[in-house]
């Protein structure tokens, strides 16, 4: 598979301050990646550090297998860091305009972008006029202008209302399905849930996870199940070798599991027992669950 | 090159504070081009101020260079604002992780400071040369294009003090704060020159004159000398008043030229500097 960007042990200190401690990891091409953490976990300065706007302090990163320049790396890349940043008084062709020209690329692309992000009918008004959810929408056209190989968002919905994130996510997921690379960072984690196939999670400068999403927890979930007769289930479910615990609540019983199971059986083992179940169904850990126990245990 | 000065010139066109000051510079230029009209009584002598003699070739290249000189600071003005802006919008960062690589950056910034100086030298040229053809007594061919090294001595002065402007949007940031830098350091190199010359006096040396060829606005002024002394008029008032010969050096001198150069090098190549050091 075709490496995107390596990052091997970076760091970065500010007087004193580890904003990123010895943070590697691999960006291969078609999935999407988010860099999940807390504000201040280093997301947007190891962001930085690879667009050549932030010097780091230690280590090395590496665009397209050290192909290319990084700046020659970085005109096949979009990436949008903290907040959009045009020129005020242009108009949103202007600043796409002058986006094409130091991306060295045809201007042709502008119209079809910017009817991508729903920007047509404002195209020549100046930046200073436009709403933040404008302002971010261009900021992703313009991303999108050289087709990229690989798309870096930093907290795009920032700062929008519900619309306007809706908005935003409705584009980045219309972008992940036609193949694109992503790289989102983000602290809304159901964003990242939403769209992401791989998750780094960065707490402190550290990294803690990075891999799969669904292989972030070693965990199959929980089953929550209830019958009539609950003295019954609960010596039923005490005896199954899949339960880690087994725990009474309002609603019935949910059941920690340490392997996958087949609800089926279960269902069919009840029954077996004599206890008809009025409730049963599994739920995978959301990935708040996860990031949560993760972000505590260490 | 040509990509560099086309992403340059693309901010420059879009931007309101530099079309504004480009106006009111050309304005400027063309109002000081009907100065000629205006009707003098100096020292007994009645008449137009073109009747003076001081558009007469090669003598008006001198004056509208030096002349046209104070009003660089609307050119740079748009310089400094340019610079400072791409802080504050934050769009040098985007320029940046759009592809820019710094050195490009400060490349583009440059080739548009030299070619805002080749403009204004253009501008200047046929400006004179407009004047001149209309009021000046000669108009033969040698004579025209004769003494002609203020124009170019008008270039470098230029270049200078464009890169001064660069260097300190890229310093500071803001572009208020930047012109009050440029300000500042005027004010300094002033007190420089006092204290100098109090020194000069007390202790019977020449410390000012080697200084004056040192400091970046004062080599840069030196260029082009004042050619007021130059006209015949005022030139006999002074011997009047001073009862002696009156003798100037009006031609352009290489220590100035090389100082001025030396200056717009070390302005761009710490500006480049700053750029590379700094986290954006």
């Amino acid at each position: 598979m075709k490496t995107i960007l390596e990052i091997k042990n970076l760091s970065k200190n500010y007087s004193g301050l580890k904003a990123v401690d010895n943070v590697s990891f691999k960006i291969e091409k078609g999935h999407v990646y988010g860099i999940l953490g807390p504000n201040g976990s280093g997301k947007s300065t190891t962001l930085g550090m690879v667009l050549n706007v932030v010097n780091p302090t230690s280590g090395s990163y590496e665009w397209f297998e050290g192909t290319t320049t990084n700046h020659d790396a970085l005109k096949r890349i979009g990436a949008i860091i903290e907040r959009p940043n045009f020129y005020p008084s242009m108009t949103a062709v202007q600043n796409l305009e002058l986006v094409c020209k130091i991306k060295n690329i045809a201007k042709d692309k502008i119209e079809e972008k910017l009817a991508v992000v729903d920007l047509l009918a404002r195209k020549h008004s100046p930046f200073s006029t436009y709403s933040l959810g404008m302002k971010q929408r261009l900021a992703i056209a313009s991303a999108l202008l050289n087709d990229p190989e690989i798309l870096i968002l930093d907290e795009p919905t920032n700062g929008l209302d519900p619309q306007g994130i809706r908005k935003i996510r409705d584009i980045i997921q219309d972008i992940a399905k036609s193949g694109t690379t992503i790289l989102l960072a983000s602290h809304l984690l159901d964003e990242v849930e939403k769209v992401c196939t791989h998750v780094i999670v960065l707490r402190q400068g550290k990294t803690l996870y990075c891999g799969a999403v669904d292989e972030m927890n070693h965990n199959h979930g929980v089953v929550h199940l209830d019958a009539t007769n609950r003295d019954g289930l609960f010596e039923f479910l005490k005896g199954q070798p899949y339960a880690v615990s087994v725990k009474e609540e309002i609603e019935g019983f949910k059941v920690v599991l340490n392997q996958p199971v087949d609800l089926g059986k279960i269902n069919a083992a009840a029954f077996a027992k004599n206890i008809s179940l009025n409730k049963l169904f599994l739920k995978k850990q959301s990935l708040e669950d996860q990031f949560i126990q993760l972000t505590n245990h260490n | 090159m040509k990509r560099l000065l086309d992403i340059e010139f693309h901010k420059f066109k879009y931007s309101k504070s530099s079309k504004v000051l480009t106006i009111i510079y050309l304005v400027i230029v063309i109002l000081l081009m009907f100065t000629g009209l205006i009707q003098v009584n100096i020292n007994g002598f009645k008449g137009s101020l073109s009747d003076l003699g001081i558009f007469n070739f090669p003598y008006i290249w001198h004056l509208s260079t030096y002349m046209v000189s104070f009003l660089k600071i609307f050119i740079a003005i748009v310089i400094v604002s340019l610079t400072a802006n791409e802080y504050s919008n934050r769009t040098l960062k985007q320029n940046l992780i759009d592809g820019l690589s710094k050195k490009e950056l400060i490349l583009s910034k440059l080739y548009l400071a030299i070619t805002l100086a080749l403009l204004t030298t253009m501008i200047v040229f046929i400006a004179s040369l407009i004047l001149g053809l209309f009021h000046s007594d000669y108009l033969e061919i040698g004579i025209i294009f004769s003494k002609m090294e203020y124009l170019p001595a008008f270039f470098i002065s230029h270049l200078m003090f464009f890169c001064f402007c660069l260097f300190a949007g890229v310093l500071v940031k803001r572009s208020a704060f930047a012109l009050g830098l440029i300000g500042v350091w005027w004010i300094f190199e002033l007190v420089i020159r006092g204290l100098s010359s109090f020194i000069d006096f007390k202790y019977d040396v020449d410390t000012w004159n080697v200084i004056q060829h040192i400091l970046p606005l004062e080599s840069a002024s030196l260029l082009i000398k004042e050619p007021f002394t130059k006209i015949s008029i005022v030139q006999g008032g002074i011997e009047q008043l001073t009862q002696g010969q009156y003798i100037k050096d009006y031609g352009v001198s290489l220590i100035n030229v090389v100082t001025s150069m030396a200056w717009s090098f070390l302005f761009i190549f710490w500006s480049y500097k700053i750029l590379k050091r700094r986290d954006l």
